[in-house]
């Protein structure tokens, strides 16, 4: 066990503990965009810098193991100062779009911007992605990606690489002009992406939104939220049902170890709980690339076989 | 092949034996060349047609049957590159310089069949009254020690039976048989030898940690990632003598118990890779890499990986990314490379040149090594001096030598009777030292202390025709495009800087640009994730420092004082 002070507050600690889960852990928030609990530390967004031990050199919450007798401060005013720059440069890359935007009220640049007093601001400096930002990737009926609003905590990366056979997007460019590329910076229609949502289900901002939940037009914050478990397989994956007024919509929540998440699941949750049964897609190679096209739901669910089987049994016992 | 020691001085001997022209005694000199011919294959000279030169020489030796008494050599980097392609005729060392391919008809008619130097081919500097000076005795070579680069120019660096002549291997022999693991890291320790990437963490402290990590697979790896703007130090190494490094590289494959190693150098160096490749082969074939080295039962493979041209693959955990496979990102440390390095093993990262001075404080001992520098930089450094400077060139000089001693001595001053206005170490990481500074002492505490650093070693030199402001964008503009994009302070922060700097250079710069300047910089020093960006902002703050009135004429008055923003030459002032 390990004993350290934070913000004053003597914890104890496991060891090999960063200093931000020793911090939940007892309740000290430290502000973070890039770190998932389920993910490694990826330390990309530097939101979570404090200081250590007194010295001048921030270190990072998330990337830093405790140490016996280390004293942790997170909220000291040249800590705060540090995280309001670094919150300003996201925002001086970031649309001006909170107000129509999907995630608004559990994104978490809002909810720091918010907390640290930071504001958006005209310049006339670059934007990432120039023109091409001004476009969403809406190729995908499941998944709607907007690179403008991406700040490459680099999460959807990590967990669509937390399975060998996805493991379908990736950093492209470099300094400024990077992004996240889905295989060879295709559109998640082209490319093999799954649809299986971990991706949205880690986005920390607008960049990656459910686009069946988008479509009903429902913000978390103004639906009645339940977190059910998935029945189409034994991992039991969460999914989030949103209910605002008669409207009832699912998205993927839970993409933790063992719980890969995929699309069968989601539209099996789908069919179970959703207030209407709208049209399921899936994606077929054709010979211009891969394609979404409609489909029914007892081919989406894979059910053609099994009740056809029914059919065929009950149409015996009748005679 | 297995090697023995026997073996290995034989090979010493007899290729010392036709060496002796070169300056090297030997007791049974068996060579019958009247003369030996130096030409630089580096690189640089390379670029100037040395090849052709070479090639010239050589038919007009067949032509005339002269085999038996003109040597032909082609050896690593002079040092001068600035006076390239270079000559040396041995003996007398007599320094022919800028040489164009028919001058070569000349000199073998006159020096080498006349015994008669051609006076206008040879280096003005070196012409004295009662005759010519040795290339080692010009005003260039005076403050230098060569120890990194003490075979470099001597032997052809194509031939590892030259190497072993000059005692290469016999580190290697000493290290494996008569030292334990421990005595070496004790050696290179006691030494005080530093990173010469320009970190300048104390080397055999590094072995010392990654012997220490307990692992069954342990890695070496030669970081030959150079890739900031005017430096060359490592190219030259590796193109002038491959085998000092795959010496050392052994070496402290044994000292730390890893029997695997990897050059990463960059693509950019053909001519070093082709040589390294090649260096490889020979020291295979010899039995001094591979299985059973010496018949200590002690084995060492070693393997080049070539970078794809990114700066930022030069930080030790990117570079372990890349030769993975993986995209050169950097993270987070802890857990530092002597811990989880290459494929989460412990891995000893050392720079090409840190190598090159490894075989010689093996053989010649911690003591012989400290000679030479300071007390807390001990030893040579070597450095790339380019800009503007007369002697553009290839250094190694004691370190505590002055800025001062080398732009004047060394370097020969500013050309054209300029002003000296400010000399950039560091690279990108770096910053302008103006002249107030120019007595400090190069070494890796002192450079610090004035808010620069070693860096890697290259020196560019700026004259008064230079705009500081101008400078300092050029490297942003390097670091903007060099940044990995990996985290928020580095990747959004240096945007802003160069856009900032853009703004000032043509006269959109306001009261604000200077604050914003300094705000950002702080951000990204003190937030960013590695190296790249911790120090991105060097270059600014130091220009600030010493040319702030730059930046001021240029925000308040929209008058580039240097007459080097053209947006601003409407306003030029200077000289008129």
């Amino acid at each position: 066990m390990i004993k350290l002070t934070i913000n004053g507050q003597k914890i104890a600690a496991e060891d090999g503990m960063s200093i931000l889960d020793a911090a939940l852990a007892h309740g000290i928030e430290i502000p973070a965009l890039c770190h998932d609990p389920d993910l490694k530390p990826e330390s990309s967004c530097r939101l979570c810098l404090v200081e250590v031990d007194g010295r001048p050199w921030p270190r990072v919450a998330c990337g830093t193991p405790v140490r016996d007798g280390m004293v942790v401060e997170t909220n000291t005013p040249e800590i705060r100062e540090i995280r309001r720059d670094i919150l300003q440069l996201l925002l001086d890359n970031h649309p001006n779009d909170c107000l129509t935007c999907q995630k608004a009220g559990e994104c978490l640049l809002q909810k720091y911007a918010y907390e640290y007093g930071v504001t958006f601001r005209t310049h006339e400096g670059a934007r990432r992605g120039g023109e091409r930002a001004r476009f969403t990737d809406t190729s995908s009926p499941y998944i709607l990606r907007d690179e403008s609003k991406c700040i490459l905590c680099g999460k959807c990366i990590s967990t669509c690489a937390e399975l060998n056979e996805r493991s379908v997007l990736s950093f492209a460019g470099r300094g400024f002009e990077t992004k996240v590329a889905a295989d060879r910076d295709e559109t998640l229609e082209a490319s093999t992406c799954v649809s299986c949502g971990r991706c949205v289900a880690v986005c920390p901002v607008g960049a990656l939104i459910d686009r069946r939940v988008r479509e009903k037009k429902i913000r978390p914050w103004e639906a009645d939220r339940q977190t059910i478990q998935c029945k189409a397989c034994e991992y039991g994956c969460e999914y989030e049902v949103l209910e605002k007024g008669s409207e009832r919509v699912i998205r993927p929540l839970s993409p933790s170890e063992g719980r890969p998440l995929c699309l069968k699941g989601r539209l099996f949750v789908e069919a179970e709980v959703s207030s209407e049964l709208r049209t399921p897609y899936k994606k077929e190679e054709t010979e211009k690339g891969r394609k979404f096209v409609r489909t029914t739901w007892i081919e989406a669910l894979e059910l053609d076989g099994i009740l056809d089987r029914i059919a065929h049994t009950e149409s015996e016992s009748d005679k | 092949m297995s090697m023995t020691f026997e073996k290995l001085k034989e090979i010493r001997e007899e290729t010392l034996n036709r060496m002796n022209l070169r300056g090297f005694p030997s007791d049974k000199p068996n060579a019958p060349y009247r003369w030996s011919v130096a030409i630089c294959m580096e690189t640089s000279c390379m670029s100037s047609k040395s090849p052709q030169i070479k090639q010239r020489l050589l038919d007009l030796i067949v032509r005339d049957g002269k085999e038996n008494e003109i040597e032909v050599v082609g050896t690593g980097c002079f040092g001068l590159c600035e006076a390239g392609p270079i000559v040396i005729v041995r003996p007398g060392d007599t320094f022919y310089y800028r040489l164009d391919v028919e001058d070569i008809d000349r000199i073998y008619e006159s020096h080498l069949l006349g015994g008669e130097p051609v006076r206008d081919l040879i280096y003005p500097e070196s012409i004295t009254d009662d005759g010519y000076l040795s290339y080692f005795e010009i005003p260039f070579m005076a403050h230098q020690e060569r120890v990194a680069l003490r075979s470099s120019g001597h032997i052809d660096p194509e031939d590892i039976r030259e190497y072993i002549a000059l005692g290469g291997y016999e580190a290697l022999y000493k290290a494996l048989v008569e030292m334990t693991p421990d005595d070496v890291i004790d050696v290179i320790t006691e030494s005080g030898l530093r990173g010469r990437g320009g970190g300048g963490f104390i080397t055999g402290r590094k072995w010392r940690a990654t012997q220490a990590s307990p692992g069954d697979e342990k890695f070496i790896i030669c970081n030959a990632d150079e890739g900031e703007p005017g430096a060359f130090m490592d190219r030259s190494i590796l193109e002038g003598d491959p085998h000092s490094v795959i010496e050392a590289m052994t070496i402290a494959g044994y000292a730390i118990g890893s029997d695997q190693g990897y050059v990463y150098v960059r693509a950019e160096y053909p001519i070093a890779v082709e040589r390294l490749e090649k260096a490889i082969g020979q020291a295979n074939d010899l039995g001094l890499l591979g299985a059973n080295i010496f018949g200590t039962g002690f084995s060492f493979n070693l393997e080049i990986r070539l970078g794809a041209g990114a700066f930022v693959c030069g930080e030790t955990t990117a570079l372990a990314a890349s030769i993975e496979g993986r995209r050169g990102m950097p993270r987070s440390r802890p857990p530092y490379s002597a811990d989880k390095g290459l494929w989460g093993k412990p891995t000893m990262i050392n720079n090409v040149e840190t190598f090159a001075n490894v075989p010689y404080i093996i053989l010649n001992g911690a003591e012989a090594f400290k000679k030479v520098g300071t007390e807390n930089s001990p030893g040579t450094k070597v450095l790339a001096l380019s800009g503007k400077i007369k002697n553009v060139g290839l250094v190694e000089i004691p370190m505590g030598t002055t800025l001062r001693q080398l732009v004047e001595e060394i370097g020969g001053g500013i050309p054209n009777g300029k002003a000296f206005k400010a000399v950039q170490t560091g690279g990108p990481s770096g910053g302008c030292i103006g002249p107030e500074l120019l007595d400090t002492p190069i070494d890796f505490d002192r450079l610090a202390e004035i808010g620069s650093m070693m860096g890697p070693g290259g020196m560019i030199v700026l004259d008064e025709d230079v705009c500081a402001v101008d400078v300092a964008r050029f490297y942003m503009d390097f670091i903007v495009d060099e940044s990995c994009g990996k985290c928020t302070p580095c990747r959004e922060g240096t945007k802003r800087m160069l856009e900032i700097l853009i703004d000032i250079t043509e006269g959109r710069g306001d009261e604000t640009s200077i604050p914003r300047l300094e705000r950002l910089a702080r951000t990204t020093e003190l937030a960013s994730l590695c190296g790249l960006g911790q120090t991105a902002a060097n270059p600014i703050l130091s220009t600030l420092k010493s040319f702030r009135d730059e930046y001021e004429a240029h925000i308040k008055e929209k008058r580039c004082p240097a007459g080097v923003c053209k947006a601003l030459t409407n306003n030029l002032t200077k000289d008129d």
